[in-house]
């Protein structure tokens, strides 16, 4: 079951051995990819930001990894045309610190869903109408499990992991650290008084994904952000899509 | 969960597609490597199917397992987790099995 919701109840499991003798109807085939929805949804996200030139960064994390730190610094400091789309169960607290620093921002409330999809992109593209030139941060709901599951269009996958959190989590959520275009490792100023290894989570990270960027940062000192906004910049410059 | 947004996105499909057409099993294939628990699926279905044109319909889950091919040695070979790494040593590899998400068949009751 799904760890990071909570979901652990055991009474609805049944097993059910495909294909023995119940009922008697027709089978019609329909062999649909179940996600196929999104996914079209996707891709139209995707034109609609590549016709108005906007690069679109999927941030995702657990809760506290300090996405919302990061994302606050980088559009008070990195000198880049910043919008943020804030994807959160309930609150508005993180979209307020964000507005504080003045980018333009919208929030989706997901209430119990666990994860931003494709269609609530849309709509808060619809909403924030970023300008030509922008960089759109869209912070996703906190979790290392769903979103990666989950096609919005954008144009970058980043993974904010905290030194906190434990080296295992790499191989725990393959699945987030497969899909990732960047992993950033957040409060490396806490790795003296951790039992953190970062040799080893690199070598986890590129055993999943060899092909990722990783970057050690702390985005309260201020530690590695200059090589975060140059990520950045290179990717926008690239204009090299997903 | 993941599972519920899933299981909603099947059944809306199938009602998208069958019409009203009542609806007495499902054929899923959630390959190993997909992400997806198939014991959160059957959990969330019954709820799911409630008030729809599956109500009561049975649900079957095939769960094929990982498989990949290696770009340098060219070999295929069996993957069981999303650790990509070949037999001879190699991560350059290509999965090409376990990650899919497929509604299979409907049977119309
Ligand atoms: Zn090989």
């Amino acid at each position: 079951m799904c760890a990071t919701c909570g979901c652990s109840d055991d009474a609805g499991v049944r097993i059910t051995e495909p294909g023995h003798g119940h009922g008697h109807g027709i089978t019609v085939s329909l062999e649909q990819d179940v996600l196929a929805k999104n996914d079209r949804l996707a891709e139209r996200n995707r034109d609609w930001l590549r016709r108005h030139e906007v690069v679109a960064v999927n941030v995702m994390s657990s809760p506290g990894a300090g996405k919302t730190t990061l994302l606050e610094r980088t559009a008070r400091e990195s000198g880049l045309p910043v919008a943020v789309v804030e994807g959160d169960q309930e609150t508005l607290l993180d979209a307020e610190r964000i507005k504080a620093t003045g980018v333009p921002v919208v929030q989706i409330n997901t209430g119990a869903g666990c994860h931003l999809d494709a269609t609530m992109l849309e709509r808060a593209l619809g909403t924030l109408g970023p300008a030509p030139g922008t960089v759109l941060f869209v912070e996703n709901v906190g979790n290392l499990v769903c979103p990666a599951l989950f096609d919005l269009g954008e144009d970058r996958r980043a993974v904010v992991l905290s030194v906190t959190e434990g080296q295992d989590k790499p191989l725990k959520y393959p699945h987030m650290f497969a899909a990732a275009d960047l992993v950033l490792l957040n409060k490396v100023d806490l790795l003296p008084y951790l039992d953190f290894d970062p040799e080893v989570f690199l070598r986890d990270v590129r055993r999943i994904n060899p092909a990722a960027d990783v970057l050690r940062v702390s985005a309260t000192r201020g530690t590695g952000l200059q090589d975060w906004y140059g990520w950045l910049r290179t990717s926008i410059a690239s204009g090299e899509r997903r | 969960m993941h599972e519920l947004s899933v299981t909603q996105s099947v059944v809306d499909a199938i009602v998208e597609r069958m019409g009203d057409a009542e609806v007495a099993a499902v054929c899923l294939e959630i390959g190993k490597l997909s992400g997806v628990v198939p014991d959160s699926v059957r959990f969330c279905f019954e709820v799911v199917c409630a008030g729809t044109t599956l109500e009561g319909a049975r649900l079957d889950i095939l769960e094929p397992g990982g498989q990949a091919r290696c770009r340098d040695c060219d070999g295929e070979f069996a993957l069981p987790d999303l650790i990509p790494l070949c037999p001879c040593g190699s991560a350059n590899v290509e999965i090409t099995a376990g990650r899919q998400l497929r509604i299979r068949s409907v049977e119309v009751a």
